[in-house]
């Protein structure tokens, strides 16, 4: 199985962001929930967990039924708990916000539910008792794989699943805030998936088109559970220096290798949700000043409000309408980010003032300015439609314009949250099950005919 | 009845003055209506004289008698929706006390407050001996009145006492007699609710010579089962027993038969009956006037101390003062009993009235709990098809629950990115398709959607015309013999 040691200085400076409740708090937390009939958090949950349905049962004490309900419908419960901006999903549509009352805590109750199914040793369970011949391959082994794989396994079909990294769970693993997320946490709720039969091969790239046809001569169905590529560079003079970081990589070398080295002051470039997890790890590891940099006004940020808020509180600085112009270094690191006012010129484009350059003082710089699709491995599939380097679905199912292949998560919606990609690799993992199934019942009914004939 | 109060502001202004809580209550008089009832709260002298410093106005002591052995592990409870206690449950017997400590401190407490009431609670085997004795004892300890315990429903019941009596009218009438061949100071008789109709005992009791009666005791009760041990609760060493429910569960009942003894002509048959002792799930100063609209002279508490300690006591006294005072009652007596004749017969109510239940758009929250509760508990008449949908009408025309939902789960919802998405939630106002309406041609006007909402005000039940004269089913039915057919002919 895969697992990680826990490194005792990060989890010391990683501490829970929500603590767990304990027995009592969840039982008075729950029996504030309305039971709502037709419960708008549900409907806000992508993955349309029974939200007053699971609460009941924490207030009634039925804690398995409880995570059984949640896992039912969200085979990664347990990380969404932790990792989901509630904030804009579930527990933004409570209807107690319209009765100038706190929400319930929707996502602390989840937790709890999935802490108790986890410490009584809980396993998934199976859907349908019936082996399947039926093969699919996902490719990657981020939330949207887990959740076609995990369907697909629970209704008896054979799943194995590539991944090019040494661990599970794509971002759930490298990429979540570990006062959010612990890695460990991740792996642990990864094993359950493995538990049902699910085959993991790590430390395997899929890249070509020779390698994707091996894998449909091997395979009934594919799925691209392939999230994004790599990390959009800053592109100016001095950004190849080591000390400027992609950020996603920092967050996953402080989570799964040694703590990170952190500068004294560190300037964050971007203001998206990864661009603040970023700068809040910087300063838990050390770093007395990080500020974030970023082209365009407070309201323009791509991050949650929430996280803004966080980050603020975390002692991140924020600087508006600036524009990264050139990284000056000498041989003993990184001086300073050279920088300038950004105003949108005729044309509508950003550019810097003249004469309003500064120096931000700073030894190390992470950027966060987006992804970029992996137009190399998606290009090589045959016959399936991109549009703006995303793949193209019908919505419902997840199906490509190759019939062989599936797709969901991060590659298809460009790049939103685990609960999303989880929801959509579910919708796939159903829609293959469901062909599958179909087909043998068209089998079995021609098959008959051809007797009486 | 003679007055209506509906329009009370209006008959009495008080000014600044404040009501008058004092009560005389067949002949005992006590500084307000809030007295402890005979229970753990009252088990001793050093108890009662704190509990007269916070403010209570009287005490039943704790039953006095020949002392008893009780056993560990006396009470259990049943916790509703995360709060404890709704009921409580007890196995404990009478005092375990020496009789002469008791009696020594009655005259203790009575001597340092001389202005409160001290009820002694008695209970001794049914012998007339026994029990001339433990009246003279009482009595000369300084107790103000006596109150014969004719209901404990455990333990005692078992050997010939507490609600063995209280059960059969005979021993009641009897023993009452026997009390009062000696008694110098009013005597109450406490009735069990455990028996089928309770104005049989009241009126026992009166037969008997009794100055009051306290109502109710406790109510046989088994709270609960360990699904670990499977041992039902409270568990004395594997086993248990049935005991005596009490706490805010038991209020309606209690308020039922409280109601059934004020309205008999025979025993307290207002005015001028037997005065009533409330007992029964009282916790606030509302429930305490709930039971002197219904008739009670005083009101005795047991529960609400055990679990809050005396101090509720204070509340109690302020609710009931502001509350007077806002109604205009100078006086306990001016409001005792107002209710009683409100409460009828169901075949004198009016046939003609009508209600609809309607929804206040601008406080709903979109729970949906009453269109829920109306399909699935009532009359299918309310319907979540706001922005587009069927008109009123018959069932068969709307969504279905089951419906509804299968279009919820068939939806698929993405996590807003703010600058994409804009702001997830709105401004914070129901969307109308979440707001539920009324069929007003369908709804029966039962009440059960104003009941489940949890948005005080939100759902209002309205009177309607039905365009039909106030008939009764007594009128209806009276002369000639209608078929009940008839009642659903509009």
């Amino acid at each position: 199985m895969a697992s990680l040691p826990e490194i005792p200085e990060i989890a010391a400076r990683f501490g829970d962001l929500h603590p767990p409740l304990t027995a009592q708090a969840a039982i008075a937390e729950s029996n504030r929930c309305l039971n709502c009939f037709d419960a708008p958090c549900m409907g806000a949950c992508p993955t349309h967990i029974d939200v007053p349905r699971f609460i009941g049962k924490i207030a009634r004490e039925n804690l398995r039924g409880s995570a059984l309900t949640i896992l039912d419908a969200n085979v990664l419960g347990a990380s969404c708990s932790r990792a989901c901006p509630v904030e804009v999903l579930c527990e933004g549509a409570c209807v107690l916000h319209r009765y100038n009352k706190k929400p319930i805590e929707i996502a602390r109750l989840q937790r709890f539910a999935m802490d108790a199914f986890h410490a009584a040793g809980g396993k998934l369970p199976l859907k349908s008792a019936e082996a399947r011949r039926e093969t699919v391959a996902c490719i990657g082994a981020g939330p949207a794989s887990l959740g076609c794989a995990a369907e697909l396994r629970q209704r008896g079909f054979n799943v194995t699943v590539f991944e090019r990294r040494a661990l599970p769970g794509g971002l759930n693993t490298y990429g979540v805030a570990e006062y959010k997320l612990p890695a460990r946490a991740s792996l642990e709720e990864i094993e359950l998936i493995r538990g049902l039969g699910v085959e993991f091969r790590y430390g395997v790239e899929i890249r070509t088109q020779a390698e994707l046809e091996e894998l449909e001569r091997e395979f009934d169905r594919i799925f691209l559970g392939v999230g994004l590529g790599a990390a959009r560079r800053l592109g100016i003079p001095g950004d190849e220096h080591r000390d400027v970081i992609d950020a996603l990589e920092f967050i996953a070398r402080y989570k799964t290798a040694d703590p990170p080295v952190v500068a004294k002051s560190v300037a964050v470039i971007g203001a998206g949700n990864t661009a603040i997890d970023a700068a809040n790890a910087a300063r838990r590891l050390g770093a007395e000043q990080v500020a974030i940099l970023y082209r365009r006004s407070e309201r323009h940020m791509s991050a949650f409000a929430f996280e803004y808020e966080h980050a603020k509180q975390e002692g991140v600085q924020f600087q508006w309408r600036v524009i990264p112009i050139r990284i000056h270094a000498d041989a003993s690191g990184i001086r300073s980010l050279e920088c300038a006012q950004a105003k949108v010129n005729e044309a509508g484009v950003l550019e810097g003032v003249p004469g309003t350059h500064f120096h931000f003082d700073c030894q190390q710089i992470l950027y966060a300015i987006g992804q970029s699709p992996l137009l190399e491995l998606l290009s090589s599939v045959r016959g399936i439609e991109l549009s703006h380097g995303r793949v193209v679905v019908e919505r419902a199912t997840g199906l490509t314009s190759n019939p062989k292949y599936f797709a969901g998560g991060d590659c298809v919606n460009g790049g939103r949250e685990v609960v999303d990609a989880v929801a959509d690799g579910k919708r796939s993992g159903m829609a293959m099950a469901q062909a599958f199934e179909a087909s043998t019942t068209e089998d079995a009914e021609s098959a008959e005919k051809d007797i009486r004939a | 009845m003679t007055s209506n109060r509906g329009d009370m502001q209006e008959n009495g202004k008080l000014g600044n003055r404040a009501p008058d809580l004092a009560v005389n209550f067949a002949g005992i008089r006590s500084l307000n209506p809030f007295w402890l009832a005979s229970a753990p709260p009252t088990n001793c002298g050093e108890q009662i004289m704190r509990a007269f410093d916070a403010g209570w106005g009287g005490a039943v002591w704790k039953t006095i008698g020949e002392p008893i052995v009780n056993v560990s592990s006396r009470y259990s409870s049943v916790d509703w929706n995360g709060q404890r206690m709704m009921g409580l449950n007890n196995i404990e017997l009478i005092s375990d006390r020496p009789l002469e400590v008791n009696l020594r401190e009655i005259g203790d407490v009575k001597k340092r407050y001389p202005q409160h009431a001290v009820v002694a609670s008695l209970m001794v085997e049914s012998k007339r001996e026994a029990w001339h004795t433990i009246v003279s004892q009482a009595e000369d300890a300084g107790a103000d009145g006596l109150e014969l315990n004719f209901g404990c429903p455990h333990g005692m019941s078992e050997r010939g006492m507490g609600s063995a009596v209280g059960q059969v009218p005979e021993y009641t009438e009897m023993i009452t007699a026997w009390v009062k061949e000696k008694a110098r100071t009013p005597v109450i008789v406490k009735l069990t609710p455990n028996i089928s109709d309770i104005r049989v005992i009241a009126r026992a009791a009166k037969r008997g010579g009794a100055d009051a009666v306290s109502a109710i005791n406790t109510i046989n009760s088994i709270t609960g089962i360990d699904l670990d041990t499977l041992t039902p609760r409270p568990n004395v060493d594997g086993k248990s027993s049935h005991g005596g429910y009490c706490g805010p569960a038991v209020k309606p009942i209690a308020l039922n038969m409280v109601q059934q003894v004020a309205a008999d002509a025979e025993t307290a048959g207002l005015p001028g009956g037997l005065p009533i002792s409330g007992i029964g799930g009282i916790a606030t100063w509302k429930d305490a006037a709930e039971f002197i609209l219904l008739g009670c002279g005083t009101v005795q508490v047991c529960t609400a101390a055990m679990h809050y300690g005396y101090r509720i006591v204070e509340d109690m006294i302020d609710g009931l003062s502001n509350w007077m005072a806002e109604k205009g009652f100078s006086s306990v007596e001016e409001f005792r009993g107002l209710s009683v004749g409100r409460v009828t017969e169901w075949k004198h109510l009016n046939l003609s009235y009508k209600i609809v239940a309607h929804i206040d758009e601008a406080k709903c929250i979109g729970c949906e709990l009453c269109y829920i509760a109306c399909w699935d508990g009532a009359h299918q008449c309310i319907h979540v098809d706001r922005v587009s949908g069927p008109v009123d009408g018959h069932v068969e025309l709307h969504a279905t629950p089951a419906s509804v939902e299968a279009a919820s789960r068939a939806t698929i919802a993405l996590t807003p990115i703010p600058k994409l998405d804009g702001s997830a939630n709105g401004n914070g106002t129901t969307p109308l398709a979440r707001i539920p309406r009324v069929d007003e041609t369908e709804c029966v006007g039962c009440n059960l959607c104003s009941l489940v909402c949890p948005v005080e005000d939100c759902i209002t039940m309205v009177e309607v015309a039905s365009g039909r004269p106030a008939e009764t089913w007594a009128e209806r039915t009276s002369g000639e013999c209608a078929p009940p057919a008839v009642l659903n002919q509009h």
